[in-house]
C-alpha cells in the first residue's frame, strides 16, 4: 500500500491555490524550519466571508497536500464557519493521513486560526509592522519584538526573529536598498 | 513506467547467478546440515564452500566466519558477545555518533545495563579522528566499534589507523562493514580488525543472511544459544539456501570489484558535480574523496526531502533522504546532525546510491528531472522567496 492516499498525492502533485494574494487582509505563518515545515496561509476577507485563500509551504507531501486542502475548504466560508474547521476535518477530506503525518494537518489548522486572528487584529485598526525577514506585514502588538541599535523590530515567528538576530545588517541593508534611501 | 533504482545502499536486487545457485537448496538439496546422511552432508559441504568464498573476500580463514541473519544481528552479536565475555576486564565501549542503529541501539541498551559508552564525534565531512579514539581509551575499555563506511553519506573511516591504536592498546576492535564488503577492498589483517559485520543483500545476495568475521582467539560468547551450529557460536539450523546465495554473491563481487569501482566513481562524481552546477543552494554531504564509489548525498536548501522523493518516484527514480519527514520519529538524520549540518539543511538531503544496474543514461535522466522538481517545490516554499528577497 502506498504511503499516501490518491487524494493526498493529487493535492501534492497539483496543489490548489498555491501562491500569494496581493490584496490580503489576513496572514498566518506557522511551523518552523527546524522541524522541516513552514506554512504561510494568506486570506482575503470581505463582509466576514473568506473570498480568497492561498498558501506557500515548505514541507513534506502531507504538509503541501493539507495546505492545498485547507485553502479549498475555507474559500467561500464565513469566518465563523472557517473557525470550525479542525485538523481532523482536513485529514478526512484527504481520505486520511498516515499516523506519523497527522501533525501536518495540525499545522494547517493552526495556520488558519492564525490567519483569522491576524485578520481581526488588522480590522480593529491594529498598528502594522513589517517583518524584515519574510517581508510580511504583521500586527505589531501580536508580533515578536527584538531591539537592535535602539530600534524595535517585529517578527511573525520565532524563526524570523532568530534569523534577523543572527544577521541584522543583512536584512536591514536589503530594506534600505529597496526603500530607496539615498 | 521506466524505473531507475538509485538506492543500492538500502538493498540490491539479487543477481540471476545467485538465484540460480540457491534454487536446488530449496527443493532437492533440502537437507539439514547437522545430519550425517547424504542430504545433510550435501548441505554441510555447500555451507562450508560458501564460508570459503566469503572468507576469501576479506583475507580471512573460513573458520573465522560465522553466518548470521544479516547486518543487524552481526552488529548485535559482535558488541553483546564481546562485552558479556569480557566484563571482568571492564565495562567501557567506544563507538561513534554516526553508526547504524544496529550498533547505536545495542549500545544504548547496554548503557542501561551498567556499561559506559563513549560516542565519538565526527568532523563536518563525517570522519572520525583516530586521536579521539586514542584519547577515549581507558583501563576499562573492552571494545571499540567504528563503521567502515557510513551508509548515509558514504564517508570511509580511517579503520586501519584505528585498528593500529586498538591493537597497541589491547582493545577488541569491531567494524560494521555492511556498506563496504564487496564494494571496496577489505583485508582484515591490514585493517587490524577483530570483528567485522557483513550483510548479503547489499552485494546482490539474498536478504536474511550475513556474517560476522571473528578473528581466531577473540573471547566472545554465543549470540543464539541452541545447537552446535557455527562452531557453537550461533545455534539454529543453517539457512543453507541463503548462505549458498551469499557465497555466490561474494565470489562475484570479488572478481568484479575493481572494475566496478572504476566504473562507478566517474558516474558518482559527474552526478555530484552536475547537481551542484545545475541547482543553486545545493551542497554535498560527506567527504569528497574518502567516499564509497556509489554514494551521492546532497542537500538542497529551501526544499524538504520527502517531497523531493515523492516527485522523483513519480518520475520513476528511487532515492532516499535524511529528512525528519521520512523518519518515524520526525527527527532529521543523526548522521547529518552529528556532522554539524543544521536541521533545515538536513531536511533537504537526498541520497542516491549507484550500483551495477546503473548507467550513464540514468545519471543524465536524474540531471534532467531533479532541477525541475527542485524548481517546482521551491516555487511553493516561502523560504526560497525570502532568500531571493
Amino acid at each position: 500500500m502506498p504511503l499516501y492516499s490518491d487524494k493526498v498525492m493529487d493535492h501534492f502533485s497539483n496543489p490548489s491555490n498555491m501562491g500569494e494574494i496581493k490584496e490580503l487582509n489576513g496572514i498566518g505563518r506557522v511551523g518552523n524550519v527546524i522541524c522541516g515545515d513552514v506554512m504561510n496561509l494568506y486570506i482575503k476577507v470581505e463582509d466576514e466571508k473568506i473570498v480568497d485563500a492561498k498558501f506557500k509551504t515548505l514541507g513534506c507531501g502531507a504538509a503541501i497536500a493539507t495546505s492545498s486542502m485547507v485553502t479549498e475548504m475555507v474559500k467561500g466560508k464565513s469566518i465563523n464557519e472557517a473557525l470550525e474547521i479542525s485538523n481532523r476535518a482536513v485529514a478526512e477530506a484527504l481520505d486520511g493521513l498516515p499516523p506519523q503525518k497527522l501533525h501536518c494537518s495540525v499545522l494547517a489548522e493552526e495556520a488558519l486560526q492564525a490567519a483569522i486572528k491576524d485578520y481581526f487584529a488588522r480590522k480593529e485598526g491594529a498598528k502594522m509592522a513589517r517583518d524584515l525577514v519574510c517581508k510580511m506585514d504583521i500586527v505589531e502588538e501580536k508580533a515578536l519584538k527584538t531591539e537592535y541599535q535602539g530600534k524595535a523590530y517585529y517578527f511573525c515567528s520565532q524563526m524570523c526573529k532568530e534569523r534577523f538576530e543572527a544577521e541584522p545588517e543583512k536584512f536591514l541593508s536589503k530594506e534600505n536598498s529597496r526603500g530607496g534611501v539615498n | 513506467m521506466k524505473r531507475i533504482y538509485l538506492d543500492h545502499a538500502a538493498t540490491t536486487p539479487m543477481r540471476p547467478e545467485v538465484v540460480e545457485e540457491m534454487m536446488p537448496y530449496f527443493r532437492e538439496k533440502f537437507g539439514n546440515a547437522s545430519t550425517l546422511y547424504f542430504y545433510g552432508q550435501e548441505a554441510k559441504d555447500a555451507v562450508n564452500a560458501a564460508r570459503e568464498r566469503v572468507a576469501s573476500v576479506i583475507n580471512a580463514e573460513a573458520s573465522e566466519i560465522v553466518f548470521t541473519s544479516g547486518g543487524t544481528e552481526s552488529d548485535n552479536f559482535a558488541i553483546a558477545g564481546i562485552v558479556w565475555a569480557n566484563q571482568k576486564k571492564g565495562n567501557h565501549i567506544i563507538t561513534t555518533s554516526v553508526e547504524h542503529h544496529a550498533v547505536l541501539n545495542i549500545c544504548k541498551f547496554l548503557e542501561k545495563r551498567g556499561f559506559e559508552v563513549t560516542y565519538l564525534p565526527v568532523d563536518t565531512q563525517g570522519l572520525v579522528n583516530p586521536e579521539d579514539v586514542k584519547r577515549a581509551i581507558c583501563k576499562e575499555t573492552i571494545l571499540i566499534s567504528v563503521m567502515h563506511a557510513n551508509n548515509e553519506v558514504g564517508t570511509i573511516e580511517p579503520i586501519e589507523e584505528i585498528g593500529e591504536i586498538a591493537k597497541a592498546k589491547g582493545v577488541y576492535f569491531h567494524t560494521d562493514s555492511v556498506q563496504t564488503f564487496g564494494h571496496i577492498p577489505i583485508d582484515v589483517t591490514k585493517l587490524k580488525v577483530d570483528l567485522l559485520s557483513v550483510s548479503a543483500h547489499k552485494l546482490y545476495g539474498p536478504k536474511g543472511v550475513g556474517c560476522l568475521y571473528i578473528r581466531k582467539g577473540v573471547k566472545i560468547v554465543p549470540f543464539l544459544y541452541g545447537g552446535d551450529q557455527e562452531n557453537k557460536r550461533r545455534g539454529s539450523t543453517e539457512n543453507v539456501a541463503g548462505i549458498v546465495g551469499f557465497g555466490k554473491a561474494a565470489e562475484l563481487v570479488k572478481d568484479e570489484m575493481k572494475e566496478e569501482i572504476s566504473r562507478l566513481i566517474p558516474l558518482r562524481d559527474r552526478l555530484i558535480k552536475q547537481i551542484l552546477e545545475k541547482i543553486k543552494y545545493a551542497r554535498i554531504n560527506g567527504h569528497p574523496a574518502k567516499r564509497l564509489p556509489g554514494n551521492v548525498n546532497i542537500s538542497v536548501e529551501f526544499v524538504e526531502g520527502e517531497s523531493m522523493l515523492l516527485q522523483l518516484d513519480m518520475k520513476g527514480i528511487c532515492a532516499s533522504s535524511g529528512s525528519a519527514c521520512t523518519s518515524s520519529i520526525l527527527e532529521p538524520s543523526h548522521v547529518l546532525t552529528a556532522m554539524g549540518i543544521p536541521p533545515e539543511v538536513a531536511h533537504g538531503s537526498l541520497r542516491f546510491t549507484l550500483g551495477r544496474g546503473n548507467s550513464s543514461e540514468h545519471i543524465d535522466y536524474v540531471l534532467e528531472v531533479l532541477p525541475e522538481i527542485v524548481e517546482r517545490l521551491r516555487a511553493m516554499s516561502p523560504l526560497y522567496q525570502e532568500k531571493k528577497g
